[in-house]
């Protein structure tokens, strides 16, 4: 981690938590991940892992109380957000960094054409008159693909079928053609056969403007696809970062090993599924030690009292940075 | 094939679609479901799987007799259940039962756990006498793999795969032949999909029952299934056994459909073709003509705009042994491998 | 179908203490070492059952905001069958020589502007403030929650029907449709005044519990119970009528106040109560021109309206919440 001026952006040592009726939730305890331009990092885990909580704090759409940003810091090309004051932060947001949410129908606004919603981000960043953006909204709408953008751009959100949504939403992502896209779960919502195309055209702009992605999400399956990175995460830490062909190739920590082997296979017809015991933690009582001990085939005394470092795993033939917390990751490398 | 305990033949289910308030005119129809033949046999599970808006669900809620079919046959063992009321529709109901998508939303949140699963047995008091019934539902948390210490509880102190495990419990209570499950673990987290899919399978068995399994992801049925079909727009587009199916389909929206599934493995992507449909389903009020999948599949002809192909082993595979022989509803069938 | 995505908040709240317990219960590896919830325990098996009903009433009894605003209903009640117990005069017995008077040793309220006591006739104005307030109400969410409920639960023609009639009813102007129907009336008793209550509030609730009906009536566990054959009064009462009366309760203990506010104003046109019946509108009314001069005369009288009304709207916030189990 010592040249990180190369890096687009990085997150280091961020902790968030959630003040609620019945306690403090710890949801993310100690982040640190990278994305570079062009690449694309891919943040797996369950709900509750803290995965979409610590992409809110990059983007700055925390809901600040509840939540609440304890310690870390967030640099963006170099520069800490979480110092920044927040109409400098809201210059960031569109033109440096922007978002891609799962629910496209609840993203967009009912009232307005999409014309109008694309268009608003050039008048308000841009400056641009309104006949313009019009112009440049029709453009981008083109650029997604979404036929006969001419005479859609006028037509309302509940107009467009869910994929359709999805593409307007990306379009208003990369309207300003930002470094650094955040997708939070983009085709969860969508058809298989949707979700390839939508997958395909976030996978091609990227590639076009040369942005940095984030991809966060619950499927295996779409990682594999496009990730060139994994972070791995589990009750608000990253337990494994890999490049994505040695993980699947082979897991270093319990919990990804167990997520690989309880997803049904399309290619065969398994008996039983692997399925990881027990349940993912309360956020308010974690367990102490590490936090997936009681979940683990694995576990010894010291997973029950020694919190794991995000410790560097070295193998013959690996030749990008690999990591995995846990005390036992050669074992579990070996099977 | 056992002996089909469940037989469906042209179910049909359109929604019309009425206009003004007080005095309604229909304008048209939605045509969630136009015409699906299967047979479900004992201790059998049959496999739905198809695109949101493809008329899986709305089977599923005219099996258990949530929603009366337009036209069409359901008959669970030789009797046609569709025209069914009163005393002989809720006996009909003790042998087929439904488990839902929504865990949060399936299960009464001002109920105690004890309740929910103890309600089958208020309605049909004939199944357990009064004294029995506590004993009964601790049981049946037992069976589903939670404890029965829970029974005071409330919905919303359990999670997801929890709450899901408390509907299948509740299907349960009335010891039925047939289960209706309507995805029900899409809601779920993955590593809780698998212990929820064995408990099902371990189920079956304990219980002799046959699964009615309907869901949108290909692989979670492949692995619960004996026998799939394929939805889409209202009908099955193919059916045959699961290896028929994932290892030899022949209809290009099964193609398609398998092709387009992400699969967790990073070296296939380099060598895997990928069948990318373009556009969007149709809307179900006004299906094209012919075959309903023409408008998105790249080998339509003039001939799938007039003739609707129907389901049947293709020309091309008659009298052929081989998995490729099973029923598609294609005018061009054509096997092709799309599974790595 | 799309998988639904959970925020941080929902995953918190999923496992309650002890929820997080191992689905197989024998895996003591699962237990949180020196968790708080430690284990079952082994007493539930021998618990008896429980019930929403049971378990709010459980809650109720040892929610303090319950006890104070029942306490405060409980002797408004006693008050109104029983002014005497705490009022020896007569509310009626009135003297013009002590006009408007402030406090004075026996009548610590003062006197009013005919010359009564204020404080005999706060203590015996209650019996038609509470009642028109209590019976109105009643009357009125009865009257609506079922109708409404009824029309959401069934749909189709009866529904349309309903909404229209509730639509006329909200076209008609209270004050005016009071000064219209009641002035035709002339019974002495506070039931005209309540029919007309009921009569004018109904649509209003009645549109509530509508609408929170027909949400209820969409989630899956009405369906399920359905698809077990369980009746329409089944579904009615046991699933959808707890899940759709927290804003039907909400709406009535509020609306309780201005059925006595209401009061007031038709008393003071003249068509809602008539002396020499006594009651906290009436006594509003009369005080609220001499506000500047001899504000007592209206302190007592409204502050007495002011607490009962938050009596009741406590009462029902503490009901609204003993029956919803997430709050537990």
């Amino acid at each position: 981690m010592a040249n990180t001026a190369s890096k687009l952006l990085e997150v280091r040592d961020l902790h968030v938590e959630f003040r609620t009726r019945d306690g403090v939730a710890k949801a993310v305890n100690g982040v640190d991940y990278g994305v570079d331009a062009g690449e694309t990092l891919a943040v797996l885990g369950e709900s509750g892992s803290g995965k979409s909580v610590t992409a809110q704090a990059i983007m700055g759409i925390l809901d600040i109380p509840p939540g609440r940003i304890t310690s870390g810091e967030i640099l963006f090309q170099g520069q800490d957000l979480l110092k920044l004051k927040e109409d400098e932060r809201r210059k960031i947001r569109g033109a440096g960094m922007a978002m891609i949410f799962q629910d496209a129908l609840s993203s967009l606004n009912p009232v307005l054409s999409v014309g109008d919603q694309l268009g608003e981000m050039f008048v308000v960043h841009r400056g641009m008159s309104r006949k313009d953006a019009r112009a440049k909204s029709v453009e981008l709408m083109d650029r997604v693909r979404i036929p006969a953008a001419k005479e859609r751009v006028t037509q309302y959100p509940h107009q467009f079928s869910g994929g359709m949504r999805q593409r307007i939403m990306i379009a208003m992502a990369m309207a300003l053609e930002p470094s650094l896209i955040i997708a939070d779960e983009p085709t969860t919502a969508l058809d298989v056969t949707v979700q390839a195309q939508v997958m395909d055209l976030l996978a091609e702009l990227q590639r076009e403007l040369n942005m940095g992605l984030i991809l966060i999400t619950h499927d295996l399956g779409v990682v594999a696809d496009v990730a060139d990175t994994i972070a791995v995460m589990y009750a608000g830490r990253i337990v494994e970062k890999a490049p994505v062909h040695e993980i699947y190739k082979a897991p270093a920590h319990p919990y990804t090993k167990g997520l690989l082997e309880s997803i049904p296979r399309l290619d065969q017809k398994g008996q039983d599924l692997f399925a990881i015991k027990g349940l993912p933690p309360n956020l308010m009582n974690i367990p102490p030690g590490c936090a997936f001990n009681p979940r683990c085939p694995m576990a010894q005394d010291v997973c029950r009292t020694d919190v794991p470092p995000l410790a560097t795993v070295t193998y013959e033939g690996l030749t990008a940075e690999r990591r995995s917390a846990c005390h036992f990751w050669k074992e579990t490398l070996r099977g | 094939m056992a002996e089909p305990i469940l037989e469906v033949r042209g179910l049909v289910k359109h929604y019309p679609l009425t206009q003004g308030i007080l005095i309604k005119r229909q304008i048209g129809a939605v045509k969630a479901v136009d015409g699906v033949d299967f047979d479900l046999g004992t201790g059998e599970t049959l496999g739905i799987v198809g695109e949101s808006g493809c008329g899986k669900s709305t089977v599923a809620k005219m099996l258990v007799n949530l929603e009366r079919p337009t036209a069409g046959v359901i008959r669970y063992k030789g009797e046609d259940i569709t025209r069914l009321s009163g005393r002989a529709l809720k006996a009909v109901r003790r042998n087929i039962q439904m488990v839902f998508q929504d865990p949060y939303t399936s299960l009464n949140p001002r109920m105690t756990v004890g309740d929910i699963i103890g309600e089958p047995y208020e309605i049909h008091p004939e199944v357990a006498p009064k004294g029995d019934r506590r004993r009964k539902v601790q049981d049946l948390l037992d069976v589903v793999g939670l404890n029965p210490e829970y029974i005071n509880r409330y919905p919303h102190q359990f999670s997801g795969g929890q709450r899901q495990r408390i509907g299948i419990a509740r299907g349960l209570a009335l010891r039925p032949e047939i289960i209706v499950a309507d995805e029900p673990v899409s809601a779920l987290d993955v590593s809780v999909q698998a212990q929820v899919v064995n408990l099902l399978d371990k189920l079956q068995s304990e219980f002799e029952l046959s699964y009615v399994f309907i869901a949108h992801d290909l692989s979670i049925v492949r692995h619960i299934s004996d026998r799939v079909g394929v939805m889409y727009l209202g009908r099955i587009v193919e059916t045959g056994t699961d290896a028929e199916i994932y290892e030899h389909p022949t209809h290009p929206y099964t193609q398609a459909l398998l092709s387009a599934v992400p699969v967790p493995d990073p070296t296939a992507r380099e060598h895997r073709e990928r069948i990318i449909l373009s556009g969007d389903v149709p809307s179900p009020a006004n299906p094209p003509s012919g075959c309903r999948f023409r408008t998105r599949c790249w080998k339509a002809q003039e001939r799938c705009a007039l003739e609707v192909p129907e389901l049947a082993v293709p020309a091309e595979f008659r009298g052929v042994e081989g998995p490729a022989a099973h029923d598609s509803a294609c005018h061009f069938a054509e096997e092709k491998h799309v599974v790595p | 179908m799309p998988e639904p995505h959970e925020p941080a908040e929902g995953a918190i709240a999923g496992t309650g203490a002890g929820g997080a317990m191992d689905l197989a219960a024998s895996e003591a590896t699962t237990l949180t070492p020196g968790g708080p919830e430690g284990g079952p325990g082994g007493t539930g098996a021998a618990a008896p059952a429980r019930s929403l009903w049971s378990d709010a009433w459980r809650d109720l009894r040892r929610n303090p905001i319950f006890i104070i605003s029942g306490l405060i209903i409980l002797f408004l009640v006693v008050i109104s069958l029983w002014p005497s117990l705490i009022a020896s005069g007569d509310p009626l017995d009135c003297d013009l020589a002590n006009a408007q008077k402030g406090s004075s040793p026996g009548h610590p309220f003062g006197f009013n502007g005919q010359g009564c006591d204020v404080y005999t006739r706060t203590v015996y104005g209650a019996r038609a403030s509470v009642t028109v307030g209590v019976c109105a109400t009643l009357g009125v969410a009865v009257l609506g929650s079922v109708l409404g409920g009824l029309a959401g639960f069934f749909g189709g023609v009866w529904d349309a029907i309903l909404s229209r009639i509730t639509d006329i009813f909200f076209a008609i102007p209270v004050v005016l449709g009071g000064l219209v129907l009641l002035s035709v009336v002339t019974s002495n008793t506070v039931w005209p005044v309540i029919g007309f209550m009921v009569l004018l509030g109904w649509p209003q609730l009645s549109r509530i519990a509508r609408g929170s009906v027909i949400t209820a009536k969409q989630n899956d566990y009405v369906q399920a119970a359905r698809a077990l054959g369980a009746s329409n009064s089944r579904m009615l009462l046991r699933h959808i009528a707890p899940n759709a009366v927290a804003p039907v309760i909400v709406v009535a203990t509020i609306a309780l106040g201005t059925y006595i506010s209401l009061e007031a104003t038709l008393s003071y046109l003249g068509v809602g109560l008539k002396p020499p019946t006594v009651s906290w509108g009436i006594d509003i009314s009369a005080a609220s021109q001499y506000i500047r001069n001899a504000p007592h005369m209206l302190l007592w009288p409204a502050g007495a309206l002011a607490v009962t009304v938050l009596a009741f709207i406590m009462l029902g916030d503490a009901v609204r919440d003993a029956l919803d189990p997430k709050l537990r």
